[in-house]
């Protein structure tokens, strides 16, 4: 075999003189980048296949390890970096496409960033949370054209509207999808029980429902998406929404491939595929090639569950994006879910993940924008996703139009990732994007949901706290509410594309 | 009492239970210097078994009628009468293996201080917790009252 010219991403220190040879580590990698050397009874390392997911810095129990990234430099150049030329050198030597895992990680503009929040100040009160109720409860769902209402004259009313299905939530953040093959039982279990928990809903991705899960139906979203993987008539009947996926933020306009090592007898039977085969998700929807077919689709899972849940679409954010969310408003999904270009992903090939879709602000700002204009804004709630990391993200998010956010990204974090980005591979040390045996059963479920109830809760209260500051005490008073954001470092036509004002005017 | 409840399903095999058990009992209770000074004499009473997949952190398991004290002739092994903890008085054990051999859990070893005398878990009597819950990082050891 010719000899690789890639260069390791990291390397590893360890601290001979903390290192106590308990192997703790060559336990724990997956990577076996750490061995014990029997003949001199100590433990070594070599960092080539290292992913940097820091799990062995996580449980040395002397602090012995560290992992940096490989110092190695190449003569600079500002257009042929390191990054480049590894790349390059990989796809000589596979002559494969690259593949990635999580979100974009280029440095592309965080509009987040550049948007500032809003504070009452001397003309206006501000609300103190912890001495007035803050309301954060939000429904997604069509709202009626019109409401009705029938007086008997003795000052009762009667509500002649007939209102759709709506979903419920205490905190305007949910789980976003991530199948059931692509992560473990254990982190859909973890994933279920904090929305059950904190009263919000999680999503199954398109790995459909492990029957254990069924008693979580209540919270659980059921996508349908391309593959049709896990898709029957309890499936649906079981859960409160159902979204049929388009599309995905990091992979645009490409299908899904779980390779067939993932697909263990458990997840063959909760996908309903041959234990061992690939599951291959296509491109489009083989039924879906118009707004026309969409329509179809949404009704044939309305009448499925005879109109009792609201139907989501999920789209990714593409260039246009705002028509396409009037169609499928029109097309009669009750909540368009946008996933922005630095949304996350299982695997997806790496020229994709980061250079296709555009930044979920900008899409959302555009979406809410046209489908007001249009005078149909009321008839679908907007989630938006895609790289939300923290509660002055969510809180951005509704100012901009969003009804609620989906997180899924900041979910794996709060679960024990470390964005090693490598979760493709099936060897995530942290027992999340894995089937292993060896390494599913390092995530303890009653710890995840703790740590996502938690992850929530803190969010919860520092939402409060923000909208507390600007004299809003209900979410609802703040959704598309952009006199609330200013702008800084944006130009005008970032400025005019997000519908806000520059700080200082 | 309370007891130590082994969840297998959350057992990574670390083996971390075992680091800080030999830690707990060491006489400097520092990890390093427990390490590097008192290997050879320190041991951890906790025991990871392993077979595949399937692991477990197993050390005594506080049995309601236990052999050891039956079958203990010094009777060195006994019930601490103030915490109900079976415990191995190792000034008057004399080292005839026989808890060892009876002990259906396997959870008694010969210990390696240099004395010929039997090593099992304490409970970490002077402690909280038993340094083997404590520091399992993923709650595979958990210390409840259990009837």
């Amino acid at each position: 075999m010719a000899l690789s010219l890639s260069a390791p991403a990291f390397i590893l220190e360890r601290d001979q003189s903390r290192c106590i040879a308990c192997q703790v580590c060559v336990r724990q990698c997956a990577n076996d980048v750490h061995y014990y050397d029997e003949d001199d009874g100590v433990v070594c390392s070599d960092a080539t296949s290292c992913v940097g997911c820091h799990r062995c810095v996580t449980l040395c129990p002397t602090r012995a390890l560290l992992v940096r990234t490989n110092p190695l430099e190449f003569r600079p150049h500002a257009n042929w970096n390191a990054a480049t030329l590894q790349s390059i050198y990989k796809q000589a030597e596979t002559g494969g496409m690259l593949l990635a895992g999580m979100g974009n990680d280029q440095p592309h503009r965080i509009y987040w960033d550049h948007m500032l929040l809003n504070a009452s100040q001397v003309t206006n009160p501000s609300i103190d949370p912890l001495r007035e109720p803050m309301e954060l409860k939000t429904f997604l769902g069509a709202r009626p054209d019109a409401v009705a209402f029938e007086a008997d004259g003795e000052g009762e009313y009667d509500l002649r509207t007939e209102l759709t299905p709506q979903l419920e939530l205490d905190i305007p953040i949910m789980f976003s999808a991530m199948s059931y093959g692509s992560i473990s039982y254990n982190a859909c279990q973890s994933l279920a029980r904090a929305a059950k928990r904190m009263g919000t809903y999680y999503n199954t991705g398109e790995g459909g429902l492990h029957p254990d899960l069924y008693a979580y139906g209540p919270v659980t979203i059921a996508q349908v998406a391309s593959g049709r993987f896990g898709v029957h008539l309890d499936y649906l009947r079981t859960a409160a929404a159902i979204e049929i996926k388009i599309g995905q933020g990091a992979k645009p306009g490409i299908g899904g491939h779980l390779p067939g090592e993932k697909v263990t007898r458990e997840v063959s039977r909760t996908r309903m595929i041959p234990e061992g085969t690939d599951a291959l998700s296509p491109a489009p929807h083989h039924d879906i090639y118009s707004i026309e077919d969409l329509r179809q689709l949404i009704f044939a899972l309305k009448e499925a569950t005879h109109y009792q849940k609201p139907v989501s679409v999920k789209v990714a954010a593409v260039h246009n994006i705002a028509p396409i969310a009037s169609g499928i408003v029109r097309a009669g999904a009750d909540i368009v879910a946008i996933d922005g270009l630095r949304g996350g992903t299982g695997a997806a090939p790496t020229v994709i993940r980061n250079n296709v879709g555009i930044p979920i602000e900008l899409a959302l700002a555009a979406v809410d924008q046209r489908l007001r204009e249009e005078g149909i804004r009321h008839r679908a709630s907007i989630v938006a996703a895609g790289s939300v990391r923290n509660s002055a993200d969510v809180v951005k998010a509704i100012a901009l139009g969003a009804d609620a956010v989906y997180i899924a990204t900041s979910a794996l974090v709060a679960m024990g990732c470390h964005l090693c980005q490598r979760c493709y591979t099936g060897k995530c040390n942290w027992g999340i994007a894995t089937q292993d045996p060896y390494l599913t059963k390092r995530l303890n479920p009653n710890i995840g949901e703790r740590r996502l109830a938690n992850l929530l809760r803190a969010w919860s209260l520092e939402i409060k706290e923000m909208m507390g500051g600007m004299g809003i005490n209900a979410i609802e008073s703040l959704r598309g509410n952009r006199d609330h954001l200013r702008g800084v470092g944006l130009n005008q036509v970032e400025l005019d594309a997000l519908g806000i004002r520059a700080a200082g005017t | 009492m309370k007891r130590i409840v082994i969840h297998e399903e959350y057992c990574m095999a670390c083996r971390l239970c075992e680091v800080h058990c030999l830690v707990a009992h060491s006489s400097s209770r520092d990890i390093i210097k427990a390490y590097r000074d008192e290997r050879d004499t320190v041991m951890s009473r906790v025991i990871v078994e392993e077979s595949g997949p399937l692991s477990f952190a197993m050390q005594c398991r506080q049995c309601q009628d236990p052999r050891c004290l039956e079958a203990c002739p010094s009777g060195a092994m006994h019930r601490d009468p103030a915490t109900g903890a079976i415990t191995c008085d190792e000034s008057r054990c004399v080292g005839c293996w026989m808890c060892i051999m009876v002990c259906p859990a396997g959870a008694v070893q010969q210990s390696t201080s240099g004395h010929r005398v039997a090593s099992k878990c304490d409970l970490c009597q002077d402690a909280d917790m038993p340094a083997c819950v404590a520091h399992c990082p993923n709650e595979a050891l958990t210390y409840e009252e259990v009837s």
